[in-house]
């Protein structure tokens, strides 16, 4: 790296072109493509299973492509114990609370980080952050007991909380970060004008911020629509299931023989909302991911 | 308005967050406390029982053998972790359109459900239809089909592998998003002063990524020392409880065993645990220079 190592036999700009070999060009491209099959096969297979016949979905030992194309399993999942209306239903139903929540709390709570002179601000901030540090998996024995007395078990909004528990420090963090990326000037014009609080939030901070908005959405509905110990707590009654418990409960079968064909539909049911909102706001979803880790 | 009376008024916006986390965060602490000293069950009970639920924690070798597996799942998963992210990093900083597709395929196990992904994976590694099987033997990497969830330890490995493929991009994006943000300019001056790809990796890439390297090492173990669902879906904790975990071991005695007042006492202990790892994570980034 030091200068004494330039060589004179090549101009520079040679060398650093000849960096660029083919070689490992090509040795790139290659285990590129490696990583490319075993992070499909998985997903692939899944996909292919949940189109094969039963009784093909069975077969000892197992092949790759399905015989013959068929929606048998997804028509088993679909009549599941209540049906699969009523566990999507559940899931969006927590998802969307979970949604309300998240903005409703996080949105002032970031405004008042980011825009006022509070007293004690890193405090809060830190005791907003708590759920980080405080694991909900070891708080869900008190909570329990919690919503056993508030009568929260077994309730969407119950479900919701808990979920809200999880992703509220996220939400915080990236409201905060938004909101003081927005230029004071322009607050204190506003003020100035004769503005107010809740109205230089509403037309001056909200619409600088809406990317962020986003992807606490986005955020918001894939912690909710993908929880598992949570759901499985609290919602213990089989209508009230959300998908993940419903899958877990398609898997146990009938009389011990598992129905893989119909558990291989689930899991694609399960996964096409999360693929659908990467392949389509991928941007969104990236840079808030970066934004709350790295920070 | 005075700055005074704006701070007041910032208040009311922070009210609404404060109130939820004191009463679904901060008095759930509180209650696990108490509840760890009483013998509270799901039927009643709860008189005050001292430190008897820790004594008996501390005597309990489920739970210390769940807490070395979940130690030993931790130590197995997170070089793998970090080793392959970095390493695909590496690969999908490249600038070719085969490495941006890599970068955007191995990032999207992340977002599915890690129940839909056990689902998946327990399928995969099944000994009568599970196709990891058919594949090893086809490519001649073993020779005879594996029994993956026969012993504790090919169960952990099966799980090991299913979670690598669920989380390794999550690694991948923070670690590529800190090679990215060097710059082109010290990579340039490096092959022009001679300097091989991998001098270039270790005498660059890695020295200034550390902090981010750190950062999702720390992470990683954590959401390792609370794993759950995938050993409830794969495993079942089986054969004989060998794969318990921590948090698997605290469900088990607080909703299957209805004993919440030792459920409280384990979930206490994991969150001290929790608690200074997550510090030192809160520590590295609150302080962090601009990596």
């Amino acid at each position: 790296m030091s200068a004494q190592r330039i060589s004179n036999r090549e101009p520079p700009f040679a060398r650093a072109l000849l960096a660029l070999t083919r070689p490992r060009a090509l040795l790139f491209g290659a285990l590129c493509a490696a990583v490319l099959a075993i992070m499909l096969f998985p997903i692939l297979m899944s996909l292919l299973a949940s189109l094969k016949t039963t009784a093909d979905a069975s077969a000892s030992p197992p092949h790759y492509f399905p015989a013959a194309l068929s929606v048998e399993n997804y028509l088993k999942v679909f009549r599941y114990q209540a049906g699969l209306p009523t566990y999507l239903f559940n899931s969006l139903a927590v998802a969307s609370l979970t949604i309300l929540l998240c903005l409703a709390l996080a949105v002032p709570a970031g405004y008042a980080l980011a825009a006022f002179p509070l007293p004690g601000k890193e405090a809060i901030f830190l005791v907003l952050l708590l759920g980080l540090m405080a694991p909900y998996q070891a708080l869900l024995t008190p909570i329990y007991r919690l919503f056993t007395t508030l009568g929260l078990t077994n309730s969407y909004l119950g479900l919701a909380i808990i979920h809200t528990i999880l992703q509220l420090p996220f939400s915080v963090y990236l409201m905060r970060n938004s909101f003081e990326a927005v230029p004071k000037e322009l607050a204190e014009a506003a003020i100035i004008d004769g503005a107010n609080s809740f109205q230089i939030l509403r037309w001056i901070f909200l619409p600088a911020s809406l990317p962020s908005i986003v992807t606490l959405v986005l955020f918001a509905f894939i912690t909710s629509w993908n929880e598992f110990i949570g759901a499985l707590i609290f919602m213990n009654r089989e209508t009230g299931f959300t998908v993940p418990v419903m899958l877990v409960g398609v898997r146990s079968g009938h009389f011990g023989a598992v129905d893989w064909g119909a558990v291989q539909a689930g899991v694609v049911i399960s996964i096409l909302p999360c693929l659908l909102i990467y392949l389509l706001l991928q941007k969104y979803y990236v840079s808030g991911f970066l934004a709350g880790s790295l920070k | 308005m005075t700055s005074k009376r704006r701070g007041v008024g910032g208040l009311v916006y922070a009210a609404p967050a404060l109130l939820f986390v004191a009463v679904f965060v901060v008095y759930p602490i509180a209650d696990l406390a108490r509840m760890s000293l009483t013998s509270t069950s799901m039927l009643g009970g709860g008189e005050f029982v001292g430190l008897k639920n820790y004594y008996k924690a501390f005597a309990d070798a489920t739970f210390w053998r769940a807490l070395w597996f979940t130690a030993k799942y931790t130590l197995f998963i997170t070089p793998a972790l970090i080793g392959l992210g970095f390493a695909l990093a590496l690969l999908a900083a490249q600038r070719s359109p085969i490495a941006k597709l890599t970068r955007a395929v191995v990032f999207m196990p992340v977002i599915i459900g890690l129940g839909s992904s056990s689902l998946l994976w327990v399928w995969l590694f099944d000994e009568q239809v599970g196709l990891a099987n058919t594949l090893l033997v086809d490519l001649g990497i073993i020779g005879q089909p594996l029994v993956w969830f026969a012993d504790g330890s090919m169960g952990l490995a099966a799980v090991t592998i299913s979670i690598v493929w669920k989380v390794v991009g999550y690694g991948m994006l923070l670690m590529l998003a800190g090679i990215q943000a060097l710059g082109t300019d010290i990579f340039e001056a490096a092959a022009i002063d001679g300097a091989s790809y991998w001098q270039r990796v270790s005498r660059i890439t890695l020295p200034l990524t550390a902090r981010t390297i750190a950062l999702t090492t720390l992470v990683s173990a954590i959401g390792s020392m609370l794993a759950f669902d995938q050993f409830y879906i794969m495993t079942g904790g089986a054969p004989r409880g060998e794969t318990f975990t921590t948090v698997y071991w605290i469900y088990q005695n607080s909703f299957i065993y209805f004993k919440l007042g030792y459920g409280a006492a384990l979930s206490l202990i994991l969150m001290t645990i929790i608690f200074v790892a997550s510090g030192v994570h809160i520590f590295l980034t609150r302080r962090g220079a601009p990596a």
